[in-house]
């Protein structure tokens, strides 16, 4: 798969000029949102306490997060009571050397792998093909990007800006067979036939994981095709890559999580495959066992105070499916594994607000709060673009006009007397004819004879 | 009741009859108004653009202006918004722990015009005429940061002669949001083009809202499309009298 992980290579308006021209990518989004959000909406007002239930979330997401290094090393010691060996990976080239090393110790050259975001994070697939060890994506969606040669545009559907039609012609192509029909079920078919084939053989198999709990020391990995439990159980050999965020205190947080997921990411009451597990069992599903519990930046964003509430995502993609702008420019815009508001607040935090593309993501967003309002977890998503427009560095020009603006608009009789000959009004309808390309879409506002105040002085008159 | 007019820095420069018909609504409705033409804005363009700083003195100066009002109101969702929600964000982010208190004293002093209105009632009073056929846009701040939804909708209802017609993906962003319009031009003008459409498929003469700013974006691209229907801010619609 091409592409992966988190550093955009172009800006992000840059980039969104280029897919927006993409008409087809547009339709398909905005068909795909849509339904996925109606639905969303439907299944989330079943649910009477679903305000509190979010609040439940996000306040045992703050715990979870208030004691990470305990909860973390609570889980590692109850993963290795079980059988199971933890790694810890401080950044993503050292995550990559131990699944690579892991595969070469058992002579593997061939692993499958569950969808995973996180490992697309660290841009494994073309990590391990250097060292000469292919992954085979086994998620449909995921399979279809790889088959591609494209990288996922959405965290739950990464091929959410294909149609069928497209996915058709794909397989024909990649696969050399023949589809009968564009339908839904006849294209997962062809895919089954495929993966099935791939899972029998395969040795080694690469999970992402939903979340972990510390004090069972058990792993969970939530999906909807099936696919995954055939990685989980069938191979001998199973790695999961996990961000340290994901780990919950205690077992019962889990039912909390499960209320708040399905709903939020699929729209569906419950995922249809919930598998969870606990080190390895003799003569039961993989009998060697790995965590790599992989850091790339979060211990970062955990101390800070504002940025830490990113942490708390359950990775559900609500926030790109109600996204205005997410579901115009697409996930490929963003330049990075993670897209839409969450990928616009996590991307440039992880990377530091010094990256020059990373930091212009906090720019994309109109701030409408359509992802806070969705968010299961309560991120305050409006709040830390904010913040982070902060913290990255400003480029001259605009920095002087701003500070004109301030410069005026801190003493009311420079602001009066702008406004008096209408200056204001000329200034921001002139301001706005010299940026490129507002006019060409929009028509400036008349500047009007007074100003407000103007009229309310002469009536006190 | 006393009343501490806030008009926005936008609406002063370029809209200046929504100040009017805010004055004149709340005048019909008993109320004494006043204007301190000490302010100037409330810091929101600065703090969303990234200049913390600066649009943490604009809000420090705004609570000099407006802290010992009885009751301010004013013509636009965000900006009330903005020192509703932001300044104790701004606060929260620099420590600015005297910040935070001084805004959290805002709360239940400040409103934004129809949830003045929607509260303390009166459009028995007003009585407006208004007749055209009009949509409503809920403006995200208003809607979202102010938890109004879509209540000001309710006022048009109201309104003698009014042909009202709801807009479907009404809750879709016109994709103004400030400086966002002018770094993401691109991305921003798809949004309005959609939400142009939705607006011009009902054959409305009107599309009103609670705020300025959506409004000049919205009508900037009708009128680039030479199309008909006309933007208005809701207190217009609000101060409008049958003739006698
Ligand atoms: S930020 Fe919230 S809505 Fe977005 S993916 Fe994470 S948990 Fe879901």
């Amino acid at each position: 798969m091409s592409g992966g992980g988190i550093r955009p290579s172009m800006s992000f308006s840059d980039a969104a000029r280029e897919t927006l021209k993409n008409r087809t990518l547009r339709h398909n989004l905005g068909f795909a949102t849509r339904t996925i959000c109606s639905k969303r909406e439907k299944v989330v007002a079943e649910i009477a306490d679903w305000e509190q239930t979010r609040t439940a979330g996000s306040m045992l997401k703050d715990e979870a997060l208030a004691n990470l290094e305990e909860n973390l090393l609570i889980l590692e010691e109850k993963v290795v009571a079980a059988g199971g060996k933890v790694h810890w990976a401080a950044t993503a080239t050292q995550a990559v050397e131990i699944v690579a090393m892991i595969a070469k110790s058992h002579q593997v050259s061939k692993v499958v792998k569950v969808k995973s975001i996180t490992s697309d994070e660290i841009e494994l697939n073309d990590g391990l093909a250097a060292q000469g060890i292919t992954a085979l994506e086994t998620d449909l969606a995921e399979l279809i990007c790889q088959l591609a040669d494209d990288s996922p545009s959405h965290i739950l559907v990464p091929a959410i800006h294909k149609n069928r039609d497209e996915i058709r012609a794909l397989f024909e192509a990649k696969l050399g067979v023949r589809a009968e029909t564009s339908e839904p079920a006849a294209l997962a078919e062809i895919a089954r036939t495929h993966l099935r084939q791939k899972f029998l053989e395969a040795k080694m198999a690469v999970s992402g994981a939903n979340f972990a709990v510390a004090e069972t020391g058990c792993i969970g990995v939530v999906e909807s095709e099936g696919n995954g439990r055939m990685c989980l159980t069938l191979p001998e050999v199973l790695v999961t890559i996990m961000g340290i965020e994901k780990v919950l205190p205690k077992w019962e947080d889990v039912a909390t999580l499960m209320r708040l997921l399905p709903r939020s990411s699929t729209a569906e009451r419950m995922n249809p495959y919930t598998s969870i597990w606990t080190g390895v069992t003799p003569g039961d599903g993989p009998q060697e066992f790995h965590l790599i519990l992989l850091d790339n930046g979060r211990t970062t964003v955990l101390a800070d105070a504002v940025g830490r509430q990113t942490l708390r995502c359950i990775r559900c993609s609500a926030c790109l499916n109600v996204c205005p702008v997410y579901q115009r420019t697409g996930g490929h815009a963003y330049g990075s594994v993670y897209p839409g508001p969450i990928g616009a607040i996590l991307t440039p935090q992880l990377l530091g607000m010094e990256h020059k593309n990373a930091n212009t993501l906090p720019f994309a967003s109109s701030m409408c709060g359509a992802c806070y309002e969705a968010c299961p977890v309560k991120i305050n998503i409006p709040e830390v673009l904010a913040y982070l427009r902060g913290k990255t560095a400003k480029n001259p020009a605009e920095s002087s006009a701003f500070r004109a603006a301030f410069w005026m608009m801190s003493d009311h009789r420079r602001f009066s007397a702008a406004l008096k000959g209408r200056r204001l009004g000329v200034s921001i309808v002139s301001g706005l004819g010299l940026v490129k390309g507002w006019t060409d879409s929009r028509e400036m506002p008349e500047v009007p004879a007074e100003s407000f105040r103007t009229w309310w002085s002469k009536r006190g008159q | 009741m006393t009343i501490q007019l806030f008009i926005t820095c936008l609406n002063d420069a370029l809209y200046p009859g929504t100040g009017v018909a805010t004055t004149e609504i709340l005048e019909r409705l008993g109320h004494s108004v006043e204007f301190d033409p000490r302010q100037t804005c409330c810091g929101q363009m600065h703090l969303n653009s990234g200049y913390t700083d600066e649009a943490i003195q604009l809000a420090e100066r705004w609570l000099d202006i407006y802290e010992d009002a009885e009751c301010i109101v004013s013509p636009s969702g965000s900006c009330v918004a903005n020192v509703r929600e932001m300044f104790g964000h701004a606060g929260h982010w620099t420590q600015n722990s005297n910040l935070i208190e001084r805004a959290a004293k805002m709360d239940g002093k400040l409103f934004e015009l129809s949830e003045f209105i929607l509260k303390f009632g009166g459009m028995d009073v007003l009585n407006p005429y208004f007749p055209h056929r009009v949509t409503y846009h809920p403006t995200c701040h208003g809607a979202r940061a102010l938890g109004l939804k879509d209540s000001p909708e309710q006022l048009l209802r109201q309104v003698q002669g009014l042909d009202f017609v709801e807009l479907s993906e009404k809750w879709q962003c016109c994709g103004f949001g400030g400086t966002f319009s002018l770094k993401n031009s691109d991305t921003s003008a798809a949004m309005l083009q959609d939400k142009c459409e939705t607006i011009c498929a009902l054959d409305v003469e009107y599309c009103v809202a609670i705020d300025n700013s959506c409004l000049m974006h919205i009508g900037g691209g009708l009128r680039k499309d030479g199309k008909v229907p006309k933007v208005i801010h809701l207190a217009e619609v609000l101060a409008s009298q049958e003739p006698k």
